[in-house]
């Protein structure tokens, strides 16, 4: 079972020197893989997401350039392992200005699916998972405050959201974890 | 302008000023939006743990709403954005949608490709036209003096919106709020990100963007913020008084969503537009309408 997420960041962060034999160097392709994820291999490393990202303006733990050249290095274990993985708000501005067509987002997403598969889950997710496959949604509907409201009934289909969940192994993720705590 | 009505996971629960709003200002300008039965979260949330799940939870909306014959119609960006591209992709990609429609198949589904998914804003701007609008507007807004948000997902990724407006300097939702008669009032980075889709991993990280964004506005004194995404609402709107308590800050900033404002505009009552549900009280700005 993996470390929980948190606290292999407390000890990664602290360790400033990189170990060689520790890099994997095909971590790069396996990122490429994911959709979007084709073009970071150009990246020249000029910064310019790091110099329009909003999150990076409010706290350096959070450094697109840095992340990708960890990435290009092969530092799997220290990305993944790592909680400012989970930190991109999405916002878009460095796709849009990225002169390589390096799909930031995209790569962040990869990076968050793959610790996922490692077992490097944001507990925030585990629970949205739950909430989707029991009711199709991430908020449960309040019918009756809608109706006070003078808002039409809604019917959120949960069924087939729960199948989707069960064809791409996610519910397993909370099952498996379900199974742990009983 | 009959549309699929996409309402998503946050706006039936817990925005419903926005959805109310929407409703009224559709009716009045005869945009039909249809509730249609099936829809489900468009699979945005899911996209940080596994873009498949995303990829095959979006294809599946779609695929009810082609079901229905309408094209889409959302008030959420996140939806609109995920929806958007999923859309993109799967028209583009044969070799990919053969990978979903496998998929899909369990489900007794099956994507053609055959509508549009477009934010509500967007169809006012593009299908209804700031001439139209102006054209209907029977209540004077000429005093109130308004900032606007566009947030991100609505612009961005701009190549997926066929180039819609510029998202380096975007022009929609400031045109619509002028068609009301409003005065746009300007602040320092406007494009900024409010930081509410990480709140639930850092809410250090996101109230601090949020502070800053407030901040910024707050220094050009507008009567009132305009936006169009419930995310940006809620974090500007229902979170600007743990704000203030946590910075030590005062903003009062209402906040609106856009329909609100063009609800008032054509002529339509305070509460019918849920402007009492609103967080930050707009009283002030509602004694300026007489």
């Amino acid at each position: 079972m993996a470390q929980l997420w948190i606290n292999c960041t407390k000890t990664d962060e602290n360790r400033d020197i990189i170990m060689v034999s520790e890099l994997n160097p095909d971590f790069k392709y396996e990122v490429s893989e994911y959709p979007g994820g084709e073009n970071i291999r150009l990246c020249f490393a000029c910064g310019t997401c790091s110099a329009g990202c909003p999150v990076r303006e409010i706290d350096e733990r959070y450094n697109p350039r840095k992340i990708i050249r960890m990435v290009l290095l092969g530092m799997r274990d220290r990305v993944l392992s790592s909680e400012f993985i989970w930190f991109c708000s999405t916002c878009y501005t460095c796709r849009e200005r990225c002169p390589q067509g390096v799909r930031l987002i995209d790569v962040m997403t990869a990076l968050k699916n793959i610790a996922v598969k490692e077992g490097y889950i944001h507990p925030l997710y585990k629970e949205q998972i739950k909430l989707l496959d029991k009711s199709g949604a991430i908020y449960e509907v309040d019918n009756r405050r809608r109706e006070r409201s003078g808002l039409p009934f809604i019917q959120v289909r949960s069924e087939d959201t729960s199948q989707i969940l069960k064809l791409t192994g996610l519910s397993n993720i909370v099952a498996s974890e379900e199974g742990h705590e009983g | 302008m009959k549309y699929a009505f996409f309402l998503g996971c946050v706006i039936p629960y817990r925005v419903l000023n926005y959805e109310l709003s929407t409703r009224r200002v559709a009716q009045e300008l005869g945009v039909e939006l249809v509730d249609v039965d099936g829809f489900a979260c468009c699979g945005f949330p899911m996209r940080s743990v596994d873009v498949k799940t995303t990829l095959l939870m979006a294809a599946r909306n779609l695929c009810v709403a082609e079901e229905k014959g309408l094209d889409i119609c959302t008030i959420c960006p996140a939806c609109t954005s995920v929806l958007t591209e999923t859309n993109k992709e799967l028209k583009e990609n044969e070799e990919l949608k053969e990978e979903v429609n496998g998929k899909l198949a369990n489900l007794n589904k099956k994507f053609q490709g055959m509508v549009k998914v477009r934010h509500f804003v967007r169809v006012l701007y593009e299908d209804v036209g700031i001439e139209k609008i102006k054209d209907r507007v029977v209540k004077d807004l000429t005093s109130f003096q308004l900032a606007s948000h566009y947030g991100c997902h609505y612009l961005k990724p701009s190549d997926v919106y066929d180039d819609f407006d510029n998202p380096e300097n975007p022009k929609s939702l400031d045109r619509l709020i002028e068609a009301t008669g409003a005065q746009i009032v300007e602040y320092e980075d406007k494009k900024g990100c409010c930081g509410n889709v990480i709140l639930g991993v850092n809410e250090d990280i996101s109230l601090a963007m949020a502070k800053q964004k407030l901040d910024h506005i707050s220094l050009s004194r507008p009567d009132a913020l305009v936006l169009l995404c419930p995310a940006c609402g809620l974090q500007l709107d229902n979170f600007q008084r743990r704000i203030e308590a946590d910075f030590g800050a005062s903003y009062k900033l209402p906040v609106l969503y856009y329909p609100q404002l063009l609800g008032l505009a054509l002529g339509g009552e305070p509460e019918e537009l849920g402007l009492d549900m609103n967080r930050v009280k707009v009283d002030e700005l509602l004694k300026k309408l007489q």
